[in-house]
């Protein structure tokens, strides 16, 4: 792309990657109808105007040549006239950018006003007094969206290093304009309160757009009523449980199963933390009475199987209760395989791999520096196995995982230090919201794996349509949000503490060369990243609420609860004999294997069993259910069928 | 018999030859002498073969089968009946009368030289072909006092002999159904089948020894529950069984129980529950536990694999949806909640390290699951049972209520009429290893305890009579698997797991006398009204099956001849099992020794610390990024990091690393804030 000889035709394929527009009038940026009166250009016109674009792109060649660098220029003299109120004007031109979203790339320029764009096309007609950004044919994406961080998030007194002020820093640097943290409350503590808490800490310190996922640590009915607030009234729509934390945050399955039930009749997203609470206590304890207690600790007792399987029972209740699933932090391959094979089968879910697991790998557990150790503890724990970032990598190309997230959580060494003696202790959490965007670009995008519109999909449209902010976010179209990112693949840097935006002291891909990056971000049409420097405004970032029910998601979800109505089969009445039954408290029965579960004793009295069978109306305790009477109309009692017949 | 031989070449020479148990080794005979019935050498001399020439003999008849036929042919004398015979193996439906077994007493003078005994527990086979699991070939068997005494052509026996004509027929090991529920108490009744008719109709299935389960009520003693089963067992098995014990409840007196029964009680498999939420559930941590205490002490998990929170939420669903009937049953139990229990118990098998046995494996996703964790070398064995082979779910929308409640068992069988032909081809293919019945039957007035719910009809199916017949009409004639398979599926591979072999599940010297004389060419209809059991019910119904036994021969005893049985219950002896079988322990303790684990030795950390509330069950912030508790108590982190002596800071109970396996040289090689400085970045 960067060769001179190539941009023509490099640019008369642009924008032809969709052969069909879909629609007959908006096509490509489809709310066109009424933007095509304010002189944007519509989607008509762009397949047409691809000649006159040769020659534009050629004119441009000559620019490109010179220094790589974006012009930005400030509107000038008449222009600043006819202006006249806003001297800093939130008014944006981005010419000559090559547009990439999920589905096509093409060459247009972009007007955004108020945070918004309001134009996309050629020859925009805009107001006096723009800002325009020449972007010498360089690809304009979606701002990334980072789908897990965990920044400000307390622990055990403590709280991570970065806060929202510091890790959306980070993020914009690297080309995220939005972020959806985790709120964790403790158990005991209302989601409300902890809701109420991160918004606080949120709306005044971060610099670019949030939303928030809300952590289930524990279930009851308050819970649910919570939940339903926060889905109504909050713009929540995705909430967390927890397969691992034993005694804190770990719920049971059949918590989980009426967890995920709630969340479907909700319309939200049911997102796990995959891994096998129960074995992980016990094999961290073989482990620390082993002597082993430093980080390589962490990693021996959490196997990789162990993520496995409970990606595979949350798979299970999912799919018994027709939620959509989300597994967060998928680590490992055998998880990753998991969720693969489940999607084969046709279940909803999306696995999430973080920077971390798609960038750098667990051998470093073993480094003879404990700091260095330590800074990579997480969990699930990285994969010893060096292949995976590239297993992870591989998948996230081909879709079989959709969305990415950085799991951003970083500790200072001396908070770390808290579990020097014992990696139980040692809080968890790496870094990677800065890094996310660039490395995956270096690690798929660069080595062939996916193309730039796989990559936009992977790092926000995917995330924006599972969380239903589509397409407000993770797409460039008019009346979308103005987060973009000019991106530079060409550019070259090695990652380093030294020169990141995050607090802590160790970067887990320190000396990591990686080839891409942003040139320009804009976050909600303002110039955030410009020159290598960052124009961020603490408290700027706005609450992002989403609505439930994303059509992504549901589409199927919805097609399926109708199809999986079960029938019982209506048969006559039995009137053999009925063996006695010692009515006998739970403990005392002597039963074995072919013994069913007592589970529904407690709460169902014992049902007066005759009477069922006599009762003509059809009237019963559990009536609005869609027994139908035939069942028992049809076959007088004691009449035609005698079911007890052998044969 | 490619996953057998995948076995013996496995199992390696590790113990002295005396020790090593024939057969489980390998294909290569150790021995120069002992051909291929090998018995030779002894047997001539005393007519009974004493048990510590088991060894000898039973190794020599593991001649490698390239040789097997022309041994075979030249061992054989002229006159020899097996000769005879053969060719009407070739031709078995042409001459069906003759083909019968013939019986004959000992006669005349015979009688004579054989004084006392009238009814002798002596007994010849003659011309059978000799069927195990590695090999098949044609030789007579002289069996006395319930042992095999003697195998091969023109053996001299002592006179007064019962002498059986096999005329070329096969004879096979004994069936054992390593899954049964005899006299199971069930809320105050029992199933139909006690021991007496139980075991009963386990010979005339071919069936010769049975292991039953021990289902101890949770909270009540192992042991007790034990001694109840023997004592009913003991008065009236009419062969030989074993016994598995479920672990229905855990703690430490439980551990101490389990640890007396593989001691001195011969149990070594212990079968726990992850279905039956609130009853005999037990969950991953008591798993953790059980599974790493059984593989310590030698002993076999087993596990009846089902989630059982999901199956408890689903239930109450369907009685809300107003499901009542049989259907409602398997509605309940969808096939991935058995597979995803048996993932489960992998992982956690393969996390301690212990030999993993999945009772009921009903589905194909459940096979599908085992199959691949033993490609991936976890030690798993799967044993689908009777039902799951040869039938399927679809009877549960029957509208004969008494029918479809009389398939209920769990996990339930699968809807997908595709399942059994599927789980006899892994059962061929060994990916699946054992075969059992789960018998347990209920009446239809029993069943009808859960007319209107389906959560009470109790559970269970019959199956140990039709087990072998089963196998073979559906594998057997289907072509999937040949004879050997065919015993290594229905005995041998049961008696490797159980440490029961080659007693049982081989036809060698020293074995016990526990055969069948298979007719592969009859064929009979199941039907309840001539079956064995006491279930009005027959699952297999109206099945027609190719294959049956001729003869039963259990105990060196005739039970069975001509559709007659001759059982005596009372007769049965309890088999004890050792601890460590080596089809299940050889692997494992050869990765028990390369599974240890190793600390980095590191500096000590000098840095600053932070200061951080410790936390409180449930009580203080954190997240994701927070640890397990268990480790609770609260360290003092700064008194540990300037220990000298490596004794480090006191710890609450949950962590027992105070007597410190810690190893010290690691605190001591590098002094406090010397050499190196492990908080420097780079």
């Amino acid at each position: 792309m960067s060769t001179a000889g190539e941009v023509p035709i490099f640019f008369k394929t642009m924008g032809s990657d969709s052969p069909k527009p879909r629609q007959k009038f908006c096509g490509m940026f489809c709310p066109v109808e009424g933007s095509s009166d304010n002189k944007t250009l519509d989607f008509d016109a762009l397949s047409s105007t691809k000649g006159k674009s040769d020659g534009r792109v050629i004119d441009r060649q000559t620019d490109i040549s010179q220094p790589r660098k974006v012009e930005i220029r400030e509107s000038t003299g008449k222009e600043a006239l006819q202006n006249l109120d806003d001297k800093r004007s939130d008014r944006l031109l981005i010419k000559g950018a090559k547009i990439v979203n999920d589905d096509q790339s093409f060459c247009a320029d972009i007007y955004m006003e108020d945070g918004v764009i309001k134009q996309i096309g050629e020859n925009l007609i805009v107001p006096g007094g723009v800002k325009t950004i020449d972007a010498h044919g360089r690809m304009l994406m979606p701002g990334g969206i980072d789908v897990h961080t965990r920044f400000q998030m307390p622990d055990r007194g403590m709280t991570s290093a970065d806060d929202f002020y510091q890790g959306t820093r980070a993020a914009l640097a690297g080309g995220t304009t939005m972020i959806i943290d985790h709120v964790v409350p403790e158990p005991g503590v209302s989601l409300m309160s902890a809701f109420d808490q991160w918004r606080e800490w949120a709306d005044s310190k971060s610099c670019c757009d949030y939303s928030l996922h809300v952590d289930i640590t524990e279930w009851h009915k308050g819970i649910q009523e919570e939940m339903e607030t926060l889905v109504k009234d909050h713009g929540v729509n995705s909430f967390l449980v927890y397969l691992a934390y034993k005694d804190v945050f770990q719920l049971t399955d059949s918590q989980v199963y009426e967890v995920f039930g709630v969340i479907r009749d909700l319309g939200a997203i049911a997102q796990v933390h995959a891994e096998n609470g129960d074995i992980v206590a016990e094999e961290q304890r073989r482990i620390l009475e082993q002597g082993i207690t430093g980080p390589e600790g962490h990693v021996l007792s959490r196997p990789e199987e162990v993520e496995a399987e409970a990606v595979n029972r949350s798979v299970t209740v999912a799919n018994q209760t027709n939620c959509p699933l989300y597994i967060t932090k998928v680590m490992s391959k055998s998880a990753a395989d998991v969720i693969a094979q489940a999607r084969k089968k046709g279940t909803v879910v999306y696995g999430e791999p973080i920077t971390a697991s798609l960038g750098t790998d667990g051998s470093h557990y073993w480094s003879k520096n404990w700091a260095k150790a330590a800074a990579y503890v997480t969990s699930p724990p990285l994969s010893p196995d060096p292949t995976t970032p590239d297993y992870l990598n591989s998948l996230l190309s081909c879709g079989d995982l959709q969305v990415t997230g950085s799991a951003h959580c970083p500790f200072n060494t001396s908070q770390r230090a808290v579990g020097k003696d014992d990696f139980s202790l040692i809080p968890e959490g790496v870094n990677g919201t800065e890094e996310r965007m660039s490395l995956i670009w270096d690690k798929c995008v660069v080595t062939g794996k996916m193309d730039e519109n796989q990559f936009v999909a992977v790092t926000s449209t995917n995330a924006a349509k599972i969380f239903n902010l589509y397409p407000r976010k993770g797409r460039i179209s008019v009346g979308s949000d103005a987060d973009l990112v000019l991106w530079d693949p060409d550019i070259t840097k090695i990652i380093s503490a030294k020169s990141h935006n995050s607090t802590v002291e160790y970067n887990i891909f320190e000396g990591t060369e990686v080839r891409g990056g942003p040139l320009v971000v804009i976050s909600q049409g303002k110039i955030v990243l410009e020159d290598g420097n960052l124009h961020t405004t603490e408290g700027s970032g706005r609450y992002v609420a989403r609505k439930p029910f994303p059509d992504y998601v549901y589409k199927r979800i919805k097609a399926r609860s109708r199809l999986a109505e079960l029938r019982g089969v209506p048969r006559g009445l039995y009137d053999g004999p009925v063996c006695e039954v010692s009515v006998t408290p739970k403990t005392m029965t002597p039963a074995s294997s072919a013994k069913t579960s007592p589970a529904k004793q407690p709460s169902q009295p014992v049902r007066n069993l005759h009477q069922s069978g006599f009762s003509l109306s059809g009237a019963q305790i559990d009536d609005n259910v869609p027994r139908r009477n035939t069942q028992r109309i049809v076959a007088p009692p004691g009449g035609r069928a005698n079911i007890t017949s052998l044969g | 018999m490619a996953e057998r031989r995948g076995n013996w070449d496995k199992a390696e020479d590790d113990l002295p030859v005396y020790l090593a148990r024939p057969g489980t080794a390998d294909q290569v005979p150790r021995q120069k002498h002992g051909g291929l019935f090998c018995s030779v050498e002894g047997a001539y001399e005393s007519k009974t073969i004493d048990f510590d020439a088991l060894s000898v003999g039973q190794r020599g008849s593991r001649t490698p089968r390239t040789t097997k036929r022309d041994t075979g042919l030249e061992a054989r004398s002229p006159a020899s009946d097996c000769k005879s015979s053969s060719p009407r193996l070739e031709r078995p439906a042409a001459s069906r009368d003759s083909a019968r077994v013939e019986i004959r007493a000992a006669a005349g003078k015979e009688v004579l030289q054989n004084l006392p005994d009238e009814k002798s527990d002596r007994l010849l086979i003659k011309g059978g072909r000799i069927v195990n699991d590695d090999q098949s070939f044609c030789a007579d068997i002289y069996m006395e006092d319930g042992l095999i005494k003697q195998i091969g052509d023109n053996l001299i026996v002592p006179g007064g002999v019962k002498t059986i004509e096999a005329n070329g027929k096969m004879v096979i090991p004994g069936g054992i159904d390593i899954h049964t529920h005899f006299q199971m108490p069930y809320r105050g009744t029992t199933t139909v089948d006690d021991f007496t008719q139980g075991s009963k109709a386990a010979l005339a299935g071919g069936t010769t020894m049975i292991v039953d389960h021990v289902i101890p009520e949770p909270g009540s003693s192992l042991i007790e529950a034990y001694d109840q089963w023997r004592q009913w067992a003991d008065e009236k098995a009419c062969c030989d069984y074993s016994l598995h014990v479920d672990v229905t409840h855990w703690n430490d007196s439980v551990k101490q129980e389990v640890n007396t029964l593989i001691k001195d009680k011969g149990v070594n498999s212990f079968q726990v529950y992850m279905a039956y939420k609130d009853y005999y559930q037990m969950s991953n941590s008591e798993l953790y536990e059980i599974f790493t205490f059984l593989a310590e002490n030698g002993g076999i998990a087993q596990v009846h694999a089902e989630n059982g929170e999901i199956i408890a939420e689903e239930q109450a669903r369907m009685l809300q949806m107003g499901i009542t009937g049989p259907e409602g049953h398997v509605l309940s139990r969808p096939e991935e909640l058995e597979a995803e229990a048996v993932f489960r118990a992998i992982t956690i098998a393969s996390q301690t390290n212990c030999p993993l046995y999945v009772t009921r494996v009903m589905s194909k996703s459940a096979a599908d699951i085992i199959s691949q964790a033993r490609k991936k070398g976890n030690v798993v064995f799967g044993e689908p049972i009777t039902a799951s082979l040869g039938t399927d779910g679809t009877h549960y929308w029957s509208k004969n209520w008494a029918k479809a409640a009389s398939f209920v068992t769990s996990p339930p069988l699968s809807p997908d009429p595709t399942t059994p032909d599927y789980l006899n081809t892994l059962l061929a293919s060994g990916d699946l290893n054992v075969t059992g019945s789960a018998h347990c039957t209920f009446s239809v007035a029993q069943k009808a305890i859960g007319k209107d719910d389906f959560t009470q009809i109790p559970e269970g199916v019959n199956g140990v009579e039709e087990r072998m017949a089963l196998i073979w009409d559906k594998a057997v004639t289907s072509g999937k698997m040949d004879e050997n398979m065919f015993v290594a599926v229905t005995s041998t591979n049961a008696a490797k797991i159980l440490n029961l072999y080659p007693r049982k599940g081989r036809i060698a010297v020293g074995s016990d006398a526990d055969l069948v004389i298979w007719d592969s060419d009859s064929v009979h209809t199941i039907t309840a009204k001539t079956h064995n059991s006491a279930a009005e019910y027959n699952v297999f119904e109206g099945m027609e099956l190719r294959g049956a036994p001729l003869v039963v021969i259990c105990q060196g005893k005739i039970v069975l001849e001509d559709g007659t049985m001759h059982a005596t219950s009372g007769v049965g002896r309890f088999i004890p099992c050792s601890p460590f079988p080596d089809f299940a322990y050889k692997r494992v303790k050869a990765r028990k020794q390369l599974a240890v684990l190793r600390a980095v030795p590191r500096g000590m950390y000098d840095g600053p610390v932070s200061e951080f509330s410790p936390m409180s069950r449930g009580g203080t912030p954190s997240a994701s990024a927070r640890t397990s508790p268990t480790k609770q108590p609260v360290r003092n982190l700064h008194q540990s990091g300037f220990s000298l002596a490596g004794n480090p800071a006191p710890r609450g109970p949950p962590t027992p690393d105070d007597i410190p396996i810690r190893p010290a040289g690691r605190r001591i090689v590098v002094p406090p804030g010397g050499r190196s400085n492990i908080t420097s970045l780079s």
